[in-house]
């Protein structure tokens, strides 16, 4: 286990370089002249020269990485052309805002998901199963953006009980702030999530082993146990898929509601041609991803024996 | 309890639900169980053999299945029980060993966690205890360094170890009956040999009763009291494996032990039963192995044969049964 868990921290390696290349590609790969982007079209020659000499641009690409990849190691992402603030402390802020809706939209989105798809795979073919299923595709098939305009129009402008937008200031305020959004990003993980969870015990309680289990005298509870034992590798799978997700797709949620975070960021410095900013959240956004890739294959590993040969 | 049989089952009949209509699995069989007797249920795939080894367990899933006749385990109707009951009879009374062991273990448990688990549930032993037994049992079945085995998964065995393993589980209660389907089809030709070795030799060491259902004659000679020969869910032909293996009556018998290859028929004309075994959810109203039979008249395809039972304890479903009897 401790072998398979180096050997998969080191595959990790490769992979965030790969990611770091891309992100510095992104710069040179945006038509014309990388420094115009940084400086702007109305720029003067001896501005542009100085910002070509101060951003390393005209030495040779490889070096110009190398440089790069030095700056991201000591937490330097460059500054915002827009603002003029450090890209990393923007980054911070506008990520922990992210995390605060995400970590919401993931704790109701699991636990209503797993709920759903796992009384709907037990009692497969029921009533249960088929209400559960069209909650579940509703859920999957609904625009959230759509939802979201709903919500703020029923709860915020007609019903006057919740606000439409930002984020507020004191804990309790926050909390008040991120209902709505909350809400609506769960929407999508819970379909997903009791898809899976539905597919997954549907298929684990037709396999023979679990006849075995019955054949042992075993009572209800404890099989479903082993199901849970044996779908629990699949779930940890979509559940960091998803979370994945929702740290990096509320664009479209984050604009809906004016929450300042990576999506609001990210929508904002796509309008502004805001380079720096936006390389630092592809990058954020795509480490991550690799993180949460690696603590799911170990979360794997540790529930599934057969994987830790892989 | 001495005069209760062990098991009795008389009139069984499992038909399933499917979308092309309802198949008729097992239409009606009779027959019993004496302790530390065994009985081997022979015939082709599809004749019924695995579904009436569930059905002595319930196994079969309710909402799908339809089941008729009567069960009976130690005097106690088992369809009449209610689940409860049924739960603590699975495995400790009756217990049995899959065909194929790598399905039937579940993969994220180790072995030793999973024999343990059947005695824990049955039994008021601490988990030591139970993990005692455990290896007791591993040694018992002749697994090399069974300590070991104890944490190993099963897909770190090899298959002979895993249906070991499997038949350690079966035992872990000492059940007075265990039933086994098809338990050596999934390994290699020189293992099954040594599986069946030790499937005798427990059962002479516990005197369990023991349903063994196969498609191998070979497996049936080496291991039968006593044999059933199932045809499209019926017993065509019972009694002891010395009668039906060696003087087959029923002309499905004659012809299924005569399709079958061994040494002695080297460079010979394989005799193959012409035709295919039935449709399940299309059964003629008379005997279903007629439109297959080289003896066949016009009686046979009118109304299913009756039971004919001769005074040296077998018996034959055939209209010809008595001509058959007498050649």
């Amino acid at each position: 286990m401790l072998s398979y868990f180096l050997r998969r921290v080191l595959y990790a390696v490769p992979i965030a370089v790969g990611v770091t290349l891309l992100v510095f590609m992104l710069l040179h790969m945006a038509p014309g002249d990388p420094v115009n982007a940084v400086a702007g079209p109305d720029a003067p020659a001896d501005v542009v020269e100085a910002l070509r000499r101060a951003y390393g641009f005209d030495k040779p690409l490889p070096y110009q990485y190398l440089l790069y990849l030095g700056r991201v190691l000591t937490g330097d992402l460059g500054v915002s052309v827009a603002t003029g603030r450090a890209v990393a402390g923007e980054l911070a802020q506008a990520f922990s805002n992210t995390l605060v809706l995400a970590l919401g939209a993931a704790l109701i989105g699991f636990v209503a998901g797993i709920g759903l798809g796992g009384v709907a795979g037990w009692h497969k073919g029921t009533i249960v199963d088929h209400l559960a299923t069209v909650v579940s595709l509703v859920g999957v098939s609904v625009p959230h953006y759509w939802l979201g305009m709903v919500l703020v129009i029923l709860m915020a402008v007609e019903a006057n009980l919740l606000p439409a937008m930002g984020m507020g200031s004191t804990p309790g305020e926050q909390l008040r702030h991120a209902l709505l959004p909350v809400l609506t990003m769960a929407v999508i993980p819970t379909g997903i999530v009791a898809r899976s969870v539905r597919a997954a015990v549907g298929e684990t309680l037709e396999r023979e082993f679990v006849q075995a289990l019955k054949a042992k005298g075993l009572r209800r509870g404890a099989i479903m146990l082993h199901v849970v034992r044996n779908v629990s590798p699949t779930i940890v799978a979509v559940l960091g898929l998803q979370f994945g997700y929702l740290l990096g797709g509320s664009i479209l949620i984050e604009t809906v509601f004016s929450w300042p975070g990576t999506g609001f960021l990210l929508n904002e410095a796509i309008f502004k041609r805001d380079l720096p900013i936006l390389q630092g959240i592809i990058l954020m956004l795509a480490l991550f991803f690799v993180l949460l890739n690696l603590l799911v294959d170990v979360a794997q590993a540790a529930l599934d024996p057969r994987m830790r040969r892989a | 309890m001495a005069d209760t049989p062990l098991l009795s089952v008389s009139g069984l009949s499992v038909a399933f639900d499917t979308p092309r209509g309802t198949a008729k699995a097992v239409n009606g069989i009779d027959f019993g169980l004496d302790r530390g007797e065994i009985l081997c249920l022979l015939g082709e795939s599809g004749s019924g053999k695995s579904v009436t080894l569930r059905a002595l367990m319930r196994l079969l899933p309710e909402r799908r299945s339809k089941i008729g006749g009567r069960v009976t385990i130690e005097g106690e109707d088992l369809y009449a029980l209610p689940e409860r009951r049924v739960e603590d009879l699975r495995g400790k009374t009756v217990s049995m060993v899959f065909q194929d062991p790598m399905l039937a273990f579940d993969p994220v448990y180790t072995i030793g966690r999973q024999i343990a688990e059947t005695i824990l549930r049955h039994e008021a032993v601490s988990r030591a205890e139970a993990d005692r037994r455990a290896l007791e049992l591993l040694e018992k079945v002749q697994i090399p360094s069974a300590r070991r085995r104890l944490d190993a998964y099963p897909h770190e065995m090899s298959g002979g170890m895993r249906q070991r393993a499997m038949i350690a589980l079966a035992l872990a209660c000492n059940p007075s009956i265990l039933l086994a389907d098809e338990p050596t089809t999934a390994l290699d030709a020189t293992v099954q040999m040594q599986v069946l070795l030790l499937l005798r030799r427990l059962q002479a060491e516990t005197g369990m009763a023991v349903i063994m259902v196969t498609h191998d004659i070979g497996v049936a000679a080496e291991t039968a009291d006593r044999v059933a020969v199932m045809y499209a869910g019926r017993i065509v032909e019972q009694g002891t494996a010395a009668q039906v293996l060696k003087t087959p009556r029923h002309p499905y018998s004659v012809g299924l032990f005569a399709s079958t290859v061994h040494a002695g028929l080297k460079h010979q004309r394989l005799d193959a039963i012409p035709g295919a075994p039935p449709d399940l959810t299309a059964l003629p109203a008379g005997c279903a192995f007629a439109p297959r039979c080289p003896r066949r008249e016009a009686a046979c395809e009118v109304a299913p044969p009756p039971v004919t039972a001769t005074a040296d304890g077998r018996s034959v479903v055939c209209v010809s049964a008595a001509a058959l009897a007498r050649s």
